[in-house]
């Protein structure tokens, strides 16, 4: 247990950074929209979302109804639908894990555990599990300083939230680095520019994603049909 | 409905859709304990494609009317790629890679 626990803690320092600073910015968005700690402290345990927090502290001062914040809640979260596909027997071999698995697959958690080899003489399910948990705990930490600190932030912390972008370019050149097969990557990059340039940046995430998905599998399909004409 | 009643709704409404879109596969494909093979193979190939859209979308709301619009971001990621390469410390390069783009921010 204290090996799982020493490693994920070090496989999870990226996202502590991160998410430090993010779950921070989102609590003095909070906290200067009226609503405390407690509130940071709710939010942050049931949603576990950063992009969808930054949008609630909007719904709460909007005077908002159920369907807009459901609707919402789609349209900025909808890329989750696919996040599942990768783990779906994993997952489900977790027994009474499971549910919070699918509960905290974030962007960064999913991307940390799609990384994840199994280790010599630890558990991986535990191991999956401490990752996830960690996550939640460094997220809620962050946005419960945030809202504690308020407005008494002791510096200007405006563009501190590029330290997500830094996330996932440090996650994306550790998968580019990793394998050769670069063709997922480059998919992703031409069709999210793609969408981007046609839909806007506020539309695009969730088509570049299907259309990703679409030319994975169509190019995946061609490369095993080759590759049996040459068994053949 | 008083603000706390209102907000209290609001969260648990996000809170619940999130989680559900979350376990869309799950419901989809999970009944069964095993997805289709063709499902697998995609979940397999997606993190990388997932990665490279999660930049861009970090990176969308770049302008190139004026020098701050986007240099600012676009000095910063290089720094971060090429420290991750050189150092591969994923400390070192989110943060000093942060740091300089709050610095640029203010200076460009």
């Amino acid at each position: 247990m204290k090996n799982e626990f020493r490693y994920a803690l070090r496989r999870t320092t990226p996202v502590f950074c991160g998410y430090l600073f993010l779950g921070m910015a989102f609590g003095v968005m909070l906290e200067n929209a009226g609503y405390g700690i407690l509130w940071a402290l709710f939010a942050s345990i049931t949603i576990f979302s950063g992009s969808m927090q930054y949008a609630l502290v909007g719904l709460l001062t909007g005077g908002t109804g159920i369907i807009t914040a459901a609707i919402m809640t789609i349209a900025i979260n909808g890329r989750y639908l696919f996040y599942g596909l990768s783990f779906i027997e994993k997952f489900l071999s977790m027994g009474k894990m499971c549910p919070y698995m699918i509960f905290s697959l974030t962007d960064e958690t999913y991307s940390l555990l799609c990384e994840e080899k199994p280790q010599d003489n630890m558990n991986e399910k535990r191991v999956f599990f401490l990752i996830a948990s960690l996550d939640h705990v460094y997220w809620i930490f962050g946005s419960v300083l945030g809202a504690f600190l308020g407005s008494a932030l002791p510096f200007d912390a405006k563009g501190i939230d590029f330290a997500m972008t830094a996330l996932f370019l440090v996650i994306f050149t550790d998968q580019w680095l990793a394998t050769k097969d670069h063709k997922p990557a480059i998919i992703g990059i031409v069709c999210s520019l793609v969408t981007l340039f046609i839909l806007g940046p506020d539309k695009f995430i969730i088509p570049a994603m299907l259309f990703g998905i679409a030319l994975l599998i169509l190019t995946d399909k061609k490369r095993s049909e080759k590759g049996v004409k040459v068994n053949g | 409905m008083d603000n706390n009643t209102h907000a209290v709704i609001m969260i648990v409404t996000v809170a619940i859709v999130t989680f559900l879109l979350r376990a869309a596969p799950f419901i989809i494909f999970g009944k069964s304990g095993n997805p289709p093979k063709s499902i697998k193979r995609l979940g397999e190939l997606m993190p990388s494609m997932v990665m490279a859209v999660l930049v861009i979308y970090c990176l969308k709301d770049l302008h190139f009317e004026a020098l701050s619009g986007f240099l600012p971001a676009i000095i910063a990621s290089i720094i971060v790629v090429a420290l991750h390469v050189w150092k591969r410390n994923p400390l070192i390069s989110i943060g000093f890679g942060t740091a300089l783009y709050m610095f640029l921010i203010r200076v460009i």
